[in-house]
């Protein structure tokens, strides 16, 4: 168990490590595209977007709830892209040859994208504070924020990884990238509410973890907890199940890699 | 030879799907030698390697690493092992010194255990000055000392070397040759592969050449020249109309093995040149033949691989990736 430990930490203290050198992609990691969304789009839409229709005071509180977990979205997806830059040179090979437990790579990113993500929230959070967006719950609510914002976030990372151990070359990897994250965006909850939607629209986003993420953080945001709470329990399960399938989906593709 | 054996692979096979990379191949590598898998491009000889170090489990056929079971005993064999990737396993945004504090904790050492071989691994392979520089600084010779160190960060009782001199510099070349003699004189058991004739010749103590999957011969390079039937000495004559009267002259004699005729002259296969070259010439001069050129040459391994494969190592190109 100590020797599983130490494992763990020292690979994650080597993503710490590696992103900490990488200055201009830390910045970006940190300060992500994500809060232009919410500055300028928050901002641009504030007139355009009827808040009889968004059911918040303004626009920007409204869209608060889409870009955290649009962050926690973008992370995810993208959180297996270290792993597979080790596997194509070799890295990840170096790793698996000496005796450490099999999943211990995989948790330190596990942990390692987790906490970025947890950070990259708070931030936002802290931005959409200084435009007057204040938490109806609090700093509990905040934590609940962080736990959906996390168990959301295991599935997606998971699903990343399994691409990363399964595609033939990172091109591929970008490519199915690009073409998930923004129909996972447009068909959620994000930037219109459901009803607002067209009904065909509102219809493929009711399959979309994502809109049960944003259907629970949003009320923690603007409501309080007699409105939030049957939400957030309803995304537990919700992605509970998401977990499951994608570890499994994970497991299965790393298995079949390391076979 | 009842030497100890170190690792012994019997009837291992891999496949890719479809595609057979390695097939039914068996061999045995004595505790303490260099060992060497030779072949060109796409041969398996890093499927090979991968198995053996338990990152690919074989399609068949078993391999033991020390008596362990390379499946079964999988992460028994990771504790015996060293590994240096064919690929520069480097991480560009860590320095020297952190991978090797990366794998110190990946082993399990103790912190003063860590360091005091850490200190000593960054002098043997001449990083010291260089070690906390992010490896992105480093030349190509430089991140291939660092993998070698990264390799034999464990003290492994056998160490792996996946084409440990591909693409560098004479002078490294010859440096990392230094290293791996140093290491079997400490007593290591020393895998490598290579596509380096040369290499092969002068470094490995037995090798074994592999092509399409399969081992086509094995033994140390000299066996292997032997083998191919004593070396040999060409002889062209002045006259062409002489060279039968030579020939049967030479056929028979007890230092010459075989007696080939060429357009110019003969191909003489001799057991030892000392014996074989004063028969020859004194036959010459007796039957009055002109000798205008005599040259010896001892089989290289470039002769055993095209006598064993059909072809030489530089003309094969690389299969295709599937
Ligand atoms: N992961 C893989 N998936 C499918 N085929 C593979 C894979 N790895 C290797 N191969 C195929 O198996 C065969 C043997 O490959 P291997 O890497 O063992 O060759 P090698 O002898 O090490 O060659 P090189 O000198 O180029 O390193 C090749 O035909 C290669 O295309
Ligand atoms: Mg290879």
């Amino acid at each position: 168990m100590k020797e599983y430990w130490q494992e763990i930490s020292a690979l994650t203290m080597r993503w710490v490590r590696r992103l900490s050198r990488e200055k201009f992609s830390m910045l970006f990691t940190l300060v992500q595209p994500m809060l232009f969304w919410l500055i300028f789009f928050g901002n641009l839409f504030q007139r355009a977007a009827d808040t009889q229709v968004t059911q918040a005071p303004n626009y920007i509180s409204f869209l608060a709830a889409g870009v955290v977990v649009m962050t926690v979205l973008n992370n995810g997806l993208a959180g297996g892209v270290d792993l597979l830059f080790d596997k194509e040179n070799g890295f990840l090979e170096r790793l698996m040859s000496t005796p450490i437990h099999r999943t211990s790579v995989i948790l330190s990113r596990f942990i390692f994208v987790m906490a970025i993500t947890s950070l990259q929230v708070l931030v936002i959070l802290g931005v959409a504070f200084l435009f007057g967006v204040r938490p109806a719950t609090g700093l509990l609510g905040i934590a609940a924020i962080l736990l959906i914002g996390m168990m959301f976030g295991v599935g997606l990372t998971a699903i990343s990884m399994a691409m990363a151990f399964s595609v033939k070359s990172h091109g591929d990897f970008f490519s199915v990238l690009g073409f998930l994250s923004l129909p996972m965006i447009f068909l959620s909850s994000a930037l219109v509410p459901l009803a607002a939607m067209p009904g065909w629209m509102s219809f493929l986003a009711k399959f979309n973890p994502m809109t049960w993420a944003i259907d629970a953080v949003r009320p923690l945001i603007l409501s309080g907890w007699s409105e939030a709470l049957p939400h957030v329990g309803m995304v537990i399960v919700v992605m509970v199940i998401f977990d499951a399938l994608c570890l499994y989906g994970g497991a299965k593709a790393f298995r079949r890699a390391m076979g | 030879m009842d030497r100890a054996i170190a690792i012994d692979v019997s009837h291992l096979s891999k496949s890719y799907g479809s595609h057979v990379a390695v097939a039914d191949i068996s061999f045995q590598v004595y505790a303490g030698e260099i060992f060497g898998l030779l072949g060109p491009n796409g041969a398996g000889k890093s499927t090979t390697l991968r198995t053996l170090i338990t990152l690919l489990t074989p399609s068949s056929g078993t391999a033991t690493v020390l008596g362990l079971d390379t499946v079964r005993d999988a992460d028994k064999v990771r504790h015996v092992i060293g590994y240096v990737p064919q690929e520069r396993a480097i991480d560009r945004f860590l320095t020297g010194r952190e991978h090797l504090e990366l794998l110190a904790a990946l082993y399990h050492l103790p912190k003063d255990e860590a360091a005091k071989r850490i200190g000593e691994l960054l002098k043997l392979v001449e990083l010291e000055s260089h070690a906390d520089r992010p490896a992105k600084t480093y030349s190509g010779g430089m991140k291939r000392k660092l993998d070698i160190a990264c390799g034999l960060l464990p003290d492994p009782k056998i160490l792996f070397l996946d084409e440990p001199t591909l693409g560098l510099d004479v002078q490294s070349r010859l440096r990392i040759w230094d290293y791996v003699r140093m290491l079997k004189a400490r007593g290591m058991t020393v895998v490598m592969t290579t596509n380096y004739l040369d290499e092969a010749d002068q470094l490995c103590d037995r090798l074994a050449i592999i092509d399409g999957g399969r081992i086509k011969t094995l033994g140390s390079p000299v066996e292997l020249k032997v083998g191919l039937g004593g070396d040999i000495v060409s002889v062209t004559l002045k006259e062409s109309a002489k060279i039968p009267a030579l020939e049967s002259a030479l056929k028979g004699q007890p230092a010459i093995r075989a007696v080939r005729a060429t357009d110019k002259g003969l191909d003489i296969r001799v057991e030892s040149p000392e014996k074989a070259l004063p028969a020859v010439l004194e036959a010459a001069n007796r039957l009055n033949c002109g000798v205008e050129f005599i040259q010896y040459n001892r089989p290289r391994l470039d002769d055993v691989f095209i006598a064993h494969t059909g072809r030489r190592i530089e003309e094969t190109t690389p299969s295709k990736m599937e």
